[in-house]
């Protein structure tokens, strides 16, 4: 095992950080200013991934995809908000699971409806495609690393959008008294919508980069949601912090273990068990981490009060 | 006892689980026996998690964890007893088991177990943290069987004949079924004592106003762990005998679609209410059989009637008959 595939695999599980960062962000976001558990994330998500394959089928252009599925993921999520989610901030957390569970139903079944079972493909543009050199002597595909680039630039986006202007101000004060700021004459319904809309979009575009990796398909969002859940339990719900801070978590754990518990059950087993006991407990890890993590924790890395 | 809507709803209810299937029975339509059978097993489901949810009101979205549970211990029981191999040596030969009763033992203990494993450990937590966190150790389980080569895999286990109950043809659909039913009754009078034991009533006391019962001694911690192990040990069972209906267990089992639709049983009949899980897993089977007979999408139907009965009807099924003035949730 030589160091340039162990710093190969860290750029990997930064790519799935990055992307996890995505998800949670929206989600921590709409937890933390309306107190809402948004089960339908993913498959707003899985709406990014379609709007791009389906605007990369049609025009050619990757950059028109990309722009596609952040419209269509912010539209969706706009809609989503406007005529169900905003019934439900009042609600206890049962009837929001419930309803936003229905809303997986509808999106997944309407999307199979619309498009078929079977996946798209989205393809990565021939100017990302291809590896790239990167000082040390590492070879990394071009498109991963525009991925990991890109997130992390609409990370530190989102952190001055939050700490520098006036709808940052408005979300923050939100997060700490919704009637205060109503009081002070914020339209709040208007800024919820917002902020719903822009988690959405921030679901949609990950959809829609990782659709170019995988393959784009019905309930392609569950796992990654799951995941998202994982990262804001560990990094706290409704701190943004947290969700890097556990998303990247999440992703170095989830990649590394992965790639390299078989190695390291390979010291002491059979090769083929060693395989099969690896494969079982790295798929296991970030739970394992995560319920770690709650014992010490029970409000997250980053959480004040639950 | 008093004779209320709701109760008489519930008396015809049960009723109708029996009637249903027996008509069919003598008209020689097996494929409805199946159908109610899949009903009773799928509200033993409900009113498992419906003791965790409607009296504990704790939400757990990670029931499926159980149900998988014990679909897993009928599928390793009868793998090992149908290909004769031994399931371990140590500390006396066990070759596995085809007995429905030492399969639904195994089943409830080890879903008992994982229980308190998950409830210890989110009971911790509360809210929207309890919700991501009983989500998160269901999808664990998921993905564990799914890499679990040595029984299936992904593709799960195939049981090549339904196992055996004492005295009785499992075989035949009639059969199978009266096991299943007597079984829900049987579930549905304990969760019926359970909630008028103190036990019960402290347990709700807890859901109603955790600092009170703190202050009269109870510990609402203790409380609520032993609901949730009691709520997954019956949903254990049920798994088991879901597996046994399908002769097939697989990680779909597990996976937290499941866990959503036990819960939706439980509300599309009405939270909280004791027949509940009955009345939803009936509709359920029910809209399955109608709708997928009209369209593949139907679960979009299924999400439509969801959302209006969580946005407008919030009694469920039960509710929208009885009134909602008796609802103990």
């Amino acid at each position: 095992m030589t160091y340039i595939l162990v710093l190969e695999q860290i750029l990997n599980g930064l790519q799935l950080g990055i992307m996890l960062f995505l998800m949670a962000a929206g989600l921590t976001l709409v937890f933390g200013v309306m107190g809402l558990i948004n089960l339908a994330h993913g498959s707003l998500y899985m709406v990014g991934a379609f709007a791009a394959a389906a605007v990369a089928g049609w025009t050619g252009s990757f950059l028109l995809a990309l722009i596609a599925s952040l419209a269509a993921a912010a539209a969706a999520g706009a809609l989503m908000e406007l005529v169900v989610i905003r019934r439900l901030y009042r609600r206890d957390h049962l009837d929001q699971v419930l309803a936003t569970f229905a809303l997986i139903l509808i999106f997944s079944e309407g999307t199979r409806w619309l498009f078929g079972s079977f996946p798209l493909f989205l393809d990565v543009p021939s100017y990302l495609s291809g590896p790239v050199s990167l000082p040390g002597g590492i070879e990394y595909p071009l498109y991963r690393l525009t991925i990991i680039l890109i997130g992390l630039a609409i990370a530190a986006g989102l952190f001055l959008l939050i700490a520098r202007t006036r709808i940052g101000i408005q979300i923050r004060a939100g997060e700490a008294d919704r009637e205060m700021i109503a009081a002070l004459g914020v339209d709040i319904s208007k800024l919820y919508t917002l902020v719903f809309a822009l988690g959405a979009a921030l679901a949609g575009l990950a959809g829609a980069l990782v659709g170019a990796i995988q393959s784009v398909q019905v309930g392609m969002g569950e796992p990654v949601l799951i995941l998202a859940f994982v990262v804001i339990v560990i990094g706290g719900i409704g701190s943004i912090k947290g969700a890097l801070a556990g998303a990247l978590l999440v992703g170095m754990t989830d990649t590394l273990g992965g790639v390299f518990l078989p190695q390291l059950f390979a010291l002491f087993m059979d090769p083929a068990s060693a395989a099969s006991a690896g494969a079982s407990l790295a798929s296991m890890l970030i739970y394992i981490l995560m319920a770690a993590i709650l014992l010490v924790r029970p409000s997250g890395l980053y959480g004040g009060s639950a | 006892m008093m004779l209320t809507r709701e109760s008489l709803l519930n008396w015809a209810m049960i009723a109708a689980l029996l009637i249903v299937p027996l008509a069919a029975w003598s008209l020689d339509e097996p494929f409805i026996i199946t159908l109610a059978t899949k009903a009773a097993i799928l509200a033993l489901a409900g009113v498992g998690l419906n003791i965790a949810l409607g009296l504990g009101g704790l939400i757990s979205l990670g029931h499926a964890a159980f149900f998988g549970i014990g679909g897993y211990a009928m599928g390793i029981l009868a793998a090992h007893a149908q290909n004769y191999e031994p399931l371990f040596e140590w500390p006396f030969l066990f070759e596995g088991s085809n007995q429905m009763p030492l399969i639904w033992l195994v089943a409830v203990v080890f879903s008992a177990c994982a229980a308190l494993v998950i409830g210890a450990l989110s009971l911790r937590t509360s809210g929207v943290y309890f919700i991501m966190i009983t989500l998160a150790f269901g999808q664990m389980l998921y993905y564990f069987a799914i890499s679990w080569s040595a029984y299936g895999g992904e593709d799960g286990l195939s049981i090549w004949v339904r196992n055996e109950f004492p005295g009785l043809n499992t075989l035949d659909p009639i059969q199978f079924f009266a096991i299943a039913y007597v079984i829900l009754c049987l579930a549905l009078v304990f969760a019926a004592r359970l909630a008028r034991s103190p036990f019960g009533l402290a347990l709700a006391a807890a859901r109603q106003n955790e600092d009170r019962v703190q202050a009269v001694g109870l510990t609402p911690f203790t409380l609520r762990l032993t609901a949730f192990v009691i709520s997954g040990a019956i949903t254990g069972l049920a798994g088991a005998l879901f597996a046994d209906l399908n002769r097939f267990v697989s990680p779909t089992m597990l996976s937290w679609h499941t866990s959503g639709e036990i819960m939706i049983f439980v509300i599309l009949g009405g939270v909280g209410r004791l027949y509940g899980p009955v009345a939803g897993a009936a509709l359920y089977i029910l809209l399955e059989h109608l709708l997928g007979g009209i369209s593949d999408y139907w679960q979009i139907f299924l999400g439509v009637l969801l959302l209006l009965i969580v946005l407008f009807a919030r009694g469920g099924l039960i509710g929208a008959i009885a009134g909602r003035e008796k609802a103990h949730g």
